[in-house]
């Protein structure tokens, strides 16, 4: 299984094909110069989710046994799964006087894929590291961002407005293509008129549907997905694929195509031909504000989302208990109650609450809700992908030519995302600074994605990131000091055709006797939005069955 | 004593072609459109050769010693081919006599030698092995040399293009003297010896170009910038250079200037005696940028001042500062008072991260705005920080580049301190080396201009000229722009569109 990628030149190129695709393999050995050991003393450490303690869940344990036998603590409400979405619904009920609250989380420290770390110079995300800024619309989101100071409404019209330095500060992107760096992240440079014609196209048809509305006034693309219309007029471009949709449209520009696939690889994990014409459409109009090239900007934190996270959860951090396995929950005559296997101890526990929700991903909520584990509960078509994120600590900036230094920089020719600056916020131009790196992976199947980040060891992964890096910058390897890379197996559900309105995904939405469902899976779309609305509709769910008003 | 000469056919050829691509490459870098130099450099070169072919049907006597003696010659001539065309480098007029007249030489003396060759050779083979070999190294040299010279000397060593040249010069002069040996029984002893002699002086030659090019290299540049470079370097953050015309010294941050000591006294005070000026009993002051330590010099003049913390981005510039004695002297040694305190850190990373006292009078004499990493230092939320920093009655002072050049520059900075909440006294002066030049005085509060200046004597400002600072022509006065903004920094988009002469 461990197979790894000895440092010969034949196993390098097979390496680099495994992971960065067979025509970038070949570039990178054709522009191979230096011997390929360089990675061999880099420090670094390959991270990821607690899968041992995971797959426990696979190979099964007997939840047949006599759980009165086991000590028991009882709570109000159970929140299971500690990620924004899980946070989301514990501040919630915590904020409406539910103190008697247990979050249980399986691994070592709580945020999902809201987590970050820090160096000595910066913190830096370790997943998710951007929010669009809310439209006023969603209320309870902006009411967040103001109590952390993030944003105002200060503006002419009193919309909501991003604060710096929260708001990413100019210049936001650069895109490195053919030996330079360009500003933006289209390639204006060597477009043709055609090609110009067809962006304006786009931008006026993405208006067009940031303008749309339905009979009941609502928009046809809203953030949350669950305030948008579910109109048919819209509701069926679920059934196609972006890919065919922008072709039915008549889009040929192949920049256009490039810059479309990017923001699906960026947002889903996916390529356009397996992207929801939907939720690409989503993805551009829910943050356009009804004119060309007017969209919502972006807020962004050096440790990225991580920051929203750990405001949620302030007021009840002692109220989570990491390292925590939930094996089974059962809704019975005494309340719901979770069977949990403790990481440190190796003991079973059980916690029995009055009310539960079950924040964790899909493929970990059917097989942990045991009304859904005979199979005969809703069935949503979910799939996850899988991500590599890496983080490179520099000790200085390497030379480079073109555009200046951005928030995020993007590398046209590479399957990766590029990475993102943790210092841009802080107005750190020069000398040391974190860089993440992102790598979707992008297969047909995603297990096939995650298979591929199973094989590599740690130095393959650094391996393959430096060469992939170094084609934009030739000397990166003389700045860097340490280089850790996380893998995500199951790093975000994905949008694919048929998904979103997919009539089981409504259902999965619904309690289930005491136990309520909550995590952006059941969007089918990762976004920190969704995850924060779920959890609060489910907070408010047991809320009501409380007896409590939420305020 | 075959394969020696052979050997020393391919060292010909090897070292031929380097000079040949040398030539070209240095002709780009300085007149660019490299198509065109490097076709140029190769028709004239191998036009020379041609022409070398032909004079050697002159030389008839004492072939040997002829040979040996165009290896020495090629060799120095080769060797310090680079740095001559750096030396004429910023002089483009010159610098093509030079390229052409160099390339010319060395193409002639090249020519003259593989006919010589072959002339020695011919008493021991037959016409047709002759030619098939001595010219199968020689273009066999030629594929050596270009390979070596674009992949291995500058793409992997990175090289400087002057130190190869002198490589190969070298190794022309060793196969010279190796020739002393071979050709042994066709030299007479004594002229053996005076080629040896002749061979050690040009390999000594070359070393002491070598072990000066640098030097000289520097001494090319001095074209570019017109005057005497007397420090030029690259620190982490920019290149920095330091001119001298022998009276006044200037120095340079990417190219731009920043200040020639002719007339860096009228910016300076003007930058510092205003605020002032303000704030007479001020204790505390706070210099954003000015590693240069003259707005330090400016500020001693105040007793009532305890302490005076710099921040600024780059070491190497206070470094100079402190050791480069004429800049030292025109600072009058300010990093040597003790209430002189350095920190260097991004300016917006120091504020962001500063809890201690606040300042009595800041300044903020950073580089003009011309990209984004400088532009944040002039936006609303730089300025909200600064506001964080400054005591009750804190005065501010910005530089804000040209009124007059940059217009709507200087005045959308003015726009983007008010719209952090300042209250402004806009004012310029007439900077000789700069042209007309703009500041912006801030208060918290509702202020009126200073009428007095705190210190007497300066060379510059006195209470007659003070009122006048702040009153604005017609056209450098107040025009409508937009608000510099952290994400949207429309300041770098004004500046990079001004005309500056």
């Amino acid at each position: 299984m461990s197979r790894s990628f000895k440092a010969t030149k034949l196993a390098r190129r097979e390496l680099l094909t495994f992971l960065l695709g067979a025509p970038l393999a070949s570039r990178i050995m054709a522009c191979d110069r230096a011997a390929p050991n360089h990675a061999a003393d880099l420090p670094g450490a390959l991270l990821g989710q607690p899968m041992a303690l995971g797959h426990r869940l696979k190979t099964g344990l007997p939840p047949d046994r006599d759980w009165t036998q086991l000590p028991t603590r009882h709570y109000d409400a159970l929140v299971v799964g500690a990620g924004p979405a899980g946070l989301s619904a514990a501040a919630t009920l915590y904020g409406n006087t539910v103190r008697k609250l247990a979050v249980l989380e399986l691994d070592r420290q709580p945020g999902g894929t809201s987590q970050g770390g820090h160096s000595n110079i910066t913190p830096y995300p370790w997943a998710a590291h951007y929010l669009t800024c809310p439209m006023a619309e969603n209320r309870p989101l902006c009411a967040l961002l103001e109590d952390m100071g993030v944003i105002n409404y200060d503006s002419k019209d009193g919309s909501p407005q991003g604060r710096a330095p929260y708001v990413v500060a100019e210049p936001k992107e650069r895109h490195y293509y053919q030996g330079f760096f360009y500003p933006g992240l289209y390639r204006y440079a060597g477009a043709s008129a055609a090609d110009i014609a067809e962006l304006q196209r786009f931008e006026n048809h993405i208006v067009d549907f940031a303008r749309s509305r339905d009979k009941l006034g609502r928009r046809a693309f809203a953030l949350p997905i669950g305030d948008s219309s579910d109109d048919k007029t819209w509701s069926e471009l679920d059934q196609s694929s972006a890919k065919a949709w922008l072709a039915a449209q008549g889009y040929r520009s192949e920049r256009l195509y490039w810059l479309l696939e990017y923001g699906c690889r960026d947002d889903f994990g996916l390529t356009l031909e397996h992207t929801s014409a939907w939720a690409m459409l989503h993805y551009h109009a829910s943050r356009n504000r009804g004119q060309p090239g007017v969209d919502q900007p972006a807020l962004t934190w050096p440790n990225g989302n991580q920051a929203l996270v750990s405001h949620l959860s302030r007021p009840f951090g002692k109220h989570i208990h990491t390292g925590k396995l939930v094996i089974d929950v059962v809704d019975d005559k005494d309340g719901v109650r979770a069977l949990v296997l403790d990481a440190q101890t190796d003991r079973l526990e059980c916690y029995q609450a009055a009310y539960a929700i079950v924040a964790t991903p899909h493929f970990i909520t059917r097989r942990i809700v045991r009304a859904l584990r005979d199979g005969t509960g809703p069935q949503p078509p979910l799939t996850h992908g899988a991500w590599l994120v890496a983080n490179l600590h520099l000790h200085s900036r390497p030379h480079q030519r073109g555009a200046e230094q951005a928030w995020d920089t993007v590398l046209v020719e590479s399957p990766s995302l590029g990475y993102v600056t943790a210092t841009h916020q802080l107005g750190r131009s020069y000398g040391p600074t974190v860089w993440t790196y992102y790598l979707p992976m992008t297969d047909e199947n995603p297990h096939m994605g995650r298979k591929k980040l199973q094989q590599p060891t740690l130095k393959d992964f650094q391996e393959a990131i430096l060469s992939d890096l170094e084609m934009a910058h030739p000397d990166l390897r003389a700045h860097i000091s340490r280089l850790d890379v996380y893998r995500w197996g199951h790093a975000m559900a994905q949008p694919r055709p048929g998904t979103i309105f997919h009539k089981d995904l409504a259902q999965a939405r619904q309690p289930l006797g005491r136990v309520h469902f909550a995590h952006s899976d059941l969007s089918a779309v990762a976004l920190f939005e969704e995850a924060f609305s779920h959890g609060r509709r489910a907070a408010q769910e047991v809320l009501a069955r409380l007896g409590r008003t939420p305020s | 004593m075959r394969l020696p000469l052979y050997l020393t056919v391919l060292t010909i050829a090897t070292a031929g072609i380097v000079y040949e691509l040398l030539a070209g490459a240095i002709a780009t870098t300085v007149l660019g459109n490299s198509l065109r130099q490097y076709s140029l450099t190769i028709g004239v070169y191998l036009f020379a050769m041609g022409l070398g072919a032909y004079l050697s049907k002159y030389l008839k006597a004492r072939l040997c010693e002829r040979f040996v003696d165009l290896q020495f010659a090629t060799g120095l001539i080769g060797g310090s081919q680079g740095v001559v065309l750096f030396l004429a480098y910023g002089r483009s007029e010159l610098f093509a006599v030079a390229l052409y007249a160099t390339l010319t030489l060395i193409g002639t003396l090249v020519g003259l030698e593989i006919p010589l060759l072959m002339r020695v050779l011919k008493e021991e083979l037959d016409f047709s092995e002759l030619v098939a070999k001595v010219l199968a190294f020689d273009y066999l040299g030629s594929l050596l040399g270009s390979a070596v010279f674009s992949v291995v000397l500058v793409e992997m060593l990175a090289m400087p293009l002057e130190r190869i040249g002198l490589m190969f010069g070298v190794l022309n002069c060793l196969t010279g003297l190796l020739g002393t040996w071979v050709l042994a029984p066709s030299i007479h002893p004594t002229r053996r010896l005076q080629l040896r002699l002749r061979g050690a002086f040009g390999l000594a030659a070359l070393l002491c170009v070598g072990l000066y090019s640098t030097q000289l290299r520097v001494m090319g540049e001095q074209g570019l910038y017109g005057e005497r470079v007397i420090l030029a370097q690259h620190s982490a953050h920019q290149r920095i250079v330091l001119t001298s015309d022998g009276t006044h010294l200037q120095m340079f941050l990417d190219g731009n200037l920043q200040w020639s000591s002719s007339d860096e006294y009228r910016y300076h005070e003007a930058l510092v005696h205003p605020a002032l000026a303000l704030h007479p009993q001020a204790k505390r002051a706070l210099v954003l940028g000015g590693g240069d330590g003259l707005a330090v010099r400016e500020l001693r003049r105040y007793a009532h001042l305890q302490f005076i913390q710099l921040v600024d981005l780059d070491p190497a510039v206070t470094r100079i500062a402190r050791q480069v004695p004429a800049v030292a002297a025109l600072n009058g040694q300010a990093f040597q008072d003790p209430r002189v305190h350095v920190v260097h850190d991004d300016a917006m990373v120091f504020l962001r991260e500063f809890e201690g006292e606040p300042f009595d009078v800041i300044f903020a004499d950073f580089p003009d705005p011309n990209n984004y990493a400088l532009g944040k230092l002039y936006t609303t939320h730089f300025y909200e920080l600064v506001r964080q920093a400054m005591a009750e009655r804190a005065v501010l002072a910005v530089q804000s580049t040209s009124p007059l050049y940059a217009r709507e520059s200087y005045w959308c900075i003015e726009h983007s301190m008010r719209a952090a909440g300042l209250f402004t006294a806009p004012y310029h002066v007439p900077v000789p080396s700069f042209g007309e030049w703009g500041y912006v005085l801030a208060q918290a509060q509702t202020f009126a201009p200073p009428t007095q200046l705190a210190v007497e004597n300066l060379r510059y400002l006195n209470d007659g000229a003070l009122p006048s600072l702040f009153t604005f022509a017609a056209d450098i006065g107040p025009v409508d722009t937009a608000v510099n903004r952290l994400h949207h920094q429309t300041l770098v988009r004004y500046y990079n569109r001004a005309e500056f002469p």
